[in-house]
């Protein structure tokens, strides 16, 4: 199955990206979007099996995100 | 009683770990071997043990090319799990930059490291103020003394939350923070965004020490400065006492161990 993965800057910490793109908005035309929060998704796939997602889980902690500065969710979808 | 021993003084050694994109391996290893008392060799990233050795180095660069974040796939290397025990067991072990990130990633310092607040890659020579001159990467420096040492990173944004930041203020393990020349840790010079001007932090233990500026850039007038070489001299000589403390103690109680023998065999049955 496929496991797709989203990863962003947690709440409250500084997204100097989120925050550029935000300011840049307003000179399109785009007026009052806020929230601007710039991140990662990551796709990978895994063997099929109940043990999937806590196998996904894992590897954010352990890897794909750092828990200290970013949050994380994950789907799975099967093939 | 024994002669004053002449055994020969070793020299303080240094390991320098390279990993696949390490570009500052090269300075910290001449920069390490320009002190008197101080030898160092390298280690490849693929090694699993740190022998002989009084301090580990990990340099900065780019591992992994920094990807996915930077030192999230380095922590991973074999010889990080040689560095984890060499730290258990009290070996000091500097960061520096990528180092420092490394470090962080795998959780053998606290906090993290994001993008640089104004989105730009930073080089430049920065003041340091250094906060705690009581650990062994520091005792070369005056408490509050104002350094100046270099930068060149564009993940150097530390972060921590706040009960992390009251622990880490309360422990002394802020060693270094962005100021200006008079010392001040002032909005303007800070570099990067980092929280609280911070710019280098060690454990609790203190054995562990982790900064963004790059000292082993800056221990010769001829590159500049010599800002960075009191980091180098306070571990030479904080380990090189030790070694001499410990030469000391074995002698005497060598002596003591004679000393008490003849008082054995001289005591009447």
């Amino acid at each position: 199955m496929k496991a797709k993965v989203y990863i962003t800057p947690k709440a409250g910490i500084l997204d100097p990206q989120g925050l550029t793109i935000e300011r840049s908005l307003p000179a399109l035309g785009f007026e009052g979007v806020t929230n601007v929060r710039v991140g990662k998704y990551i796709e990978l796939d895994l063997p099929d099996g109940d043990a999937a997602g806590e196998a996904v889980d894992k590897m954010c902690h352990k890897l794909l995100a750092n828990p200290i500065i970013e949050d994380f969710e994950f789907e799975l979808v099967p093939e | 009683m024994a002669a004053f021993s002449q055994t020969e003084v070793k020299p303080v050694r240094f390991g320098v770990v390279v990993f696949p994109g390490s570009n500052c391996d090269a300075d910290s290893y001449d920069a390490v071997r320009s002190f008197t008392g101080a030898d160092a060799r390298y280690f490849w990233h693929k090694d699993t043990g740190l022998t002989g050795l009084d301090c580990v180095i990990l340099p900065g660069g780019f591992s992994y090319g920094d990807y996915l974040r930077c030192g999230a796939i380095a922590r991973f290397s074999p010889i990080m799990a040689a560095v984890k025990n060499f730290a258990d067991e009290g070996g000091l072990v500097i960061g520096i930059c990528n180092g420092f990130q490394i470090l962080l990633e795998a959780g053998m310092l606290p906090g993290a490291m994001h993008q640089n607040e104004g989105l730009k890659f930073v080089c430049k020579l920065v003041n340091l103020r250094v906060e705690n001159n009581e650990t062994p990467f520091t005792t070369g420096y005056e408490r509050g003394q104002v350094i100046k040492i270099p930068i060149a990173h564009r993940e150097g944004n530390y972060f921590i939350d706040e009960a992390g930041l009251a622990e880490i203020e309360a422990n002394g393990q802020v060693i270094v923070r962005y100021c200006d020349e008079s010392g001040e840790t002032t909005a303007e010079a800070n570099p990067n965004g980092s929280l609280g001007n911070i710019a280098g932090v060690c454990n609790k233990e203190r054995n562990v020490f982790g900064l963004m500026p790059h000292p082993e850039r800056v221990c010769d007038e001829i590159v500049g400065g010599t800002g960075g070489r009191g980091v180098f001299e306070s571990i030479i000589s904080g380990v090189a006492a030790e070694a001499a403390g410990a030469s000391i103690a074995a002698e005497a109680a060598g002596e003591m161990k004679d000393i008490l023998g003849n008082i054995g065999n001289e005591r009447p049955r």
